[in-house]
């Protein structure tokens, strides 16, 4: 099919200045390729994309899209994207944050984000590091993790973003992996799609300070048997011979082996990302290696009113049933008196 | 005893109680009826931070005081002629405003045994305690009677009680012959879904009303004559309100529509509450999660093309500091309004103060200037939230504006403006350019504005942030980019004074003392001039509602007079701000720190001082 546009033409001619080796710069591709397809699908033209970060490695993100962008302060893109989307909802909003950015000091934009489910997308480039500051803890730093600030190992617990997403009552939540390309791609384009807050969390490495962070499920060794990719409507199969499923046992997800036991395709889970109670998708967010595969795709996506929807119906009906129309007659409204 | 009718041209009246009496509202229905009856009316409401402080002490006593007149109005008043108080700890808060010649009309219900203990006397005659013996005392059963009055309405105890204050206003409208009529229709609109009370507050009101009538408590009665009002069409305005219908008048007449990104804060949330019923004006509100969000989305509003305002008080201000360096950083158009309370932290956060302007003035990282405006009066708020907008948006930069919880809080008659009479506000609005890439940051030569390129606007595709950026666009650290660019800001900011009116003095143009101020003060700061010039003395005032930058002609107007006294409620922000930029005069301070308005006798003793 042709398209409009090509991925160059969401280049800036800004240098990249990311660590060689970085994920980054695989995010950066897989959201530049996307670009043309969402232009294609949701009928945009490139001047309506609007991408905003806060601060960290991958805040510098808007620097590198030929769009317009908005480098705004520490943890505050949330609220910076908000306000855009807010004052022309024919905008589409882009927040480009980390794991300190989004879930540290900006962790009560994000929540609140989430909870009006303004129609933003959130990508969030979760490496478990303070990559810029050049190596401390972050929220999602792996308990024991010993870092600058941690010398002795953290004695925190990490947060999981996709239990955030489903503690604000988010309703798109999706995750990939810097490597999976072509998988980020796809998901940039669901959640363009998405109305509603759309957080797409991508497990990214720092190849200097926290090199191999996610090796254990990211390495193409073993990725296919230690990650699953769940498709909306699909049972939910995985393995490098696509011989592993999951199933519901009691309230626990467990992994199965098909063939083995009596267990068929039919047993399986089928995933339903657009189902509203979140049980099953928090479940699937919680997964971990080695116990689980770790989940990767669109996990949840479900329908609901947006805060820009309900701020233009608002509006839309305050004006039609208006008694004032303008500041002269708001000026002359409720008690007056005239001096003669 | 003979009923006698006093004419007189102000009166001030007090009224104070529980903080759940509803002496707020009885306060600004008196003001409003007045009003309307084409007085000058100037208010003071003076409440605690608690909703409900303990019932009966002291620490839980709202006042409102209203200045009523047939002439010049600037101040709520210093001291009261008629002090109402509801039970014995207001009377004790509130016995150092009354006049040696006031009135004083009590609740005489509440001056039981424990209700003077609780208020903390130590006898039980309160009013030879507080020396009152002089004043005019009027001892009324309003509980009593208000009880009485209300038997046959079928409302609950607790609703026929709440009715006392609503009984008291009676008594006060008989006692100032005002009409009841603005009152009885604002009743009826309240209680539009609850006839039943509006009817019993009616009927409590014209009970109170007949009760002073028929007593001869009350031997006198005033009136005051409606002021000879310049002619037009008036409305009585709070500060906090025409801020906001300010902001939406400069929305109106540049096109632009209004966004505001809030966070709730004393005393500036009934902007915010004023804002979020104008959807109608295509206005949108956002209550955002913290402060630093109310200003984070009125950034985000701003890139996106909108007029963007946050509202706010000192604490909050603090919050917003780093943002609004952002906003200085990507020039942006928003307006931060900082509605100042007493600090320092939570302070005394329903009383006034101006305390804020050094934060206002220098409370960011990093060279960091940003224009400053203050309102000097309630309605006086429209007009400063007004030119607020038009800067922010014509020079592309954020506005501070100053007022304060006495502003904001406060009312007066306003002769309401026509739009036809305010200036076109033109934002540098561009859909193409002549470059490409689109240089973000190259200005105009006269303001030094940017232009403002509007995400989906096609061809003008450009990124700005917080990272420092040369003029087209790119991020920058080289030394003498930096240092041109901090230089332009802060030129841009400066260049306003090409735009802004001239200082004006109030009085003869040269003299012996020059008495300066700025903001809320205003109202204080002229009546005593005048006060000290109905005297022969040779005294003015110059008012700033300009900080940064300051009138062109400021040094000029100081040169005319012998000596310069800087009054101000703050330990001596604005004269030491002064001193830094006109070095070359000395400037005397009259200062106050009381979470108090001046009293005009201080600023008159405080010129006296030095004359």
């Amino acid at each position: 099919m042709e398209m409009k546009y090509t991925p160059q033409d969401f280049k800036s001619n800004q240098e990249v200045k990311w660590c060689p080796g970085c994920g980054d710069h695989a995010i950066l591709a897989s959201v530049q390729r996307a670009m043309p397809e969402i232009c294609e699908s949701l009928n945009y033209t490139k001047e309506r994309f609007v991408f905003v970060s806060g601060i960290g490695c991958s805040s510098r993100f808007p620097y590198y899209m030929d769009t317009y962008g908005f480098h705004g302060i520490h943890g505050r893109a949330s609220a910076i994207a908000t306000g855009v989307k807010v004052a022309n909802p024919t905008l589409t909003v882009w927040q480009v944050t980390g794991d300190g950015d989004a879930l540290a000091i900006g962790g009560n934009h994000f929540i609140h984000a989430i909870r009006r489910n303004i129609d933003i997308n959130i990508l969030l480039f979760n490496n478990q590091i303070y990559g810029l500051t050049k190596g401390q803890y972050s929220p999602t730093s792996k308990l024991g993790m010993i870092t600058k600030t941690s010398p002795y190992g953290t004695v925190e617990h990490p947060f999981n973003p996709g239990a955030l997403v489903l503690g604000s009552r988010g309703t798109f939540f999706a995750r990939s992996i810097d490597v999976e390309l072509k998988l980020t791609q796809d998901i940039m384009v669901q959640s363009a799609k998405h109305d509603g807050t759309a957080v797409s969390e991508i497990l990214v490495n720092c190849v200097i300070f926290n090199d191999k962070t996610h090796a254990q499920v990211s390495d193409k060794e073993f990725r296919a048997e230690r990650t699953i990719i769940l498709k909306h409507g699909e049972p939910m199969i995985y393995g490098k011979d696509k011989d592993k499923g999951l199933i519901l046992d009691g309230n626990k997800i467990k992994s199965v082996v098909i063939g083995e036991n009596g267990i068929t395709e039919k047993d399986l889970l089928v995933h339903d990302a657009e189902e509203e109670n979140p049980g099953i998708h928090s479940m699937l967010i919680d997964m971990m290696y080695p116990e689980l595969p770790v989940a990767l795709g669109v996990i949840r996506a479900v329908k609901d009113k947006t805060y820009d929807d309900n701020v233009r119906d608002q509006v839309i009906d305050a004006r039609e049933h208006a008694q004032i129309h303008n500041m002269d007659e708001l000026l002359h409204s409720g008690a007056i008196w005239e001096v003669k | 005893m003979q009923h006698k009718v006093i004419d007189t041209k102000e009166v001030v009246i007090r009224f104070t109680g529980d903080s759940g009496d509803g002496m707020q509202l009885t306060g600004s229905l008196f003001a409003d009826a007045s009003a309307l009856y084409g007085n000058e009316v100037s208010t003071f409401p003076d409440f605690p931070a608690e909703i409900r402080a303990p019932q009966g002490t002291v620490s839980g006593v709202s006042g409102f005081q209203v200045n009523i007149g047939s002439g010049e109005i600037r101040t709520p008043g210093d001291y009261c002629d008629v002090l109402v108080a509801m039970n014995p700890a207001a009377l004790k808060a509130n016995a150092k405003w009354a006049k040696p010649t006031a009135s004083i009309i009590l609740d005489s219900d509440t001056f039981d045994e424990k209700g003077i203990k609780k208020a903390g006397f130590k006898t039980d005659d309160p009013i030879t305690e507080l020396k009152l013996e002089d004043r005019h005392i009027i001892f009324a059963p309003i509980t009593t009677l208000t009880k009485e009055s209300l038997k046959d309405s079928g409302l609950d105890p607790k609703s026929i009680i709440r009715s006392k204050n609503i009984f008291t206003l009676g008594i006060c409208y008989y006692m100032f012959n005002r009409p009841m009529g603005t009152t009885e229709e604002y009743l009826d609109k309240k209680f539009r879904k609850k006839p039943e009370l509006a009817d019993a507050n009616k009927k409590a009101l014209k009970d109170g009303f007949n009760y002073a009538g028929n007593v001869h408590a009350i031997p006198n009665t005033y009136k005051v004559q409606p002021a000879k009002l310049e002619k037009g069409v008036y409305r009585n305005i709070n500060g906090n309100q025409a801020t906001a219908w300010g902001l939406l008048a400069a929305s109106e007449k540049s096109g632009i529509p209004l966004f505001c990104g809030s966070y709730p804060i004393t005393p500036a949330t009934s902007i915010l509450e004023e804002l979020a019923l104008r959807k109608d004006l295509n206005v949108k509100t956002l209550q955002c999660e913290d402060e630093i969000a109310g200003i984070c989305t009125s950034i985000g509003a701003a890139y996106a093309g909108n007029l963007a305002v946050t509202t706010t008080s000192g604490p909050g201000l603090s919050l917003k500091s780093e943002a609004l360096g952002l906003a200085v950083m990507t020039e942006l158009p928003i307006v931060v309004v900082n509605v100042q309370r007493g600090g320092p932290s939570t302070g005394i956060p329903t009383k006034t103060e101006q305390t804020d302007l050094n934060q206002a003035l220098y409370g960011r990282n990093g060279e960091c200037p940003i224009a400053i405006i203050a309102a000097h009066s309630p309605s006086h708020c429209f007009d400063a939230a007004f030119y607020s907008a038009k800067y922010a948006l014509e020079h592309m930069m954020p506005v501070m504006l100053l007022t304060e919880g006495f502003l904001g809080n406060g009312s007066e008659p306003w002769k309401i403006p026509s739009m036809k009479d305010f200036p076109e506000i033109k934002a540098p609005v561009i859909t193409e350019s002549e470059e490409t890439p689109f240089w973000p940051f190259k200005r105009d030569s006269e303001k030094l504005a940017r232009r403002w390129a509007l995400p989906g606007t096609p061809g003008l595709e450009h990124r700005v942030g917080g990272l420092e950026k040369n003029n087209d666009g790119t991020v920058s650290s080289d030394p003498l980019v930096h240092e041109r660019m901090v230089g332009e800001r802060a030129e841009k900011v400066a260049r306003l004074a090409n735009y802004i009116p001239d200082l004006e003095v109030i009085g003869d143009d040269s003299g012996e003392v020059l008495v300066v101020g700025w903001g809320g003060t205003y109202g204080h700061l002229y009546t005593a001039v005048k006060e000290l010039h109905n005297e022969g003395k040779s005294v003015s005032l110059a008012h700033f509602d300009y900080i940064l930058p300051l009138p062109k002609n400021t040094a000029d107007i100081f040169s005319k007079f012998k000596k310069i006294i800087v009054c101000e409620l703050n330990s001596g922000q604005f004269a030491n701000y002064l001193r830094t930029q006109h070095q070359q005069f000395q400037y005397h301070q009259k200062n106050k720190v009381q979470g108090q308005p001046f009293i005009v006798k201080e600023i008159v003793d405080a010129v006296n001082a030095i004359l």
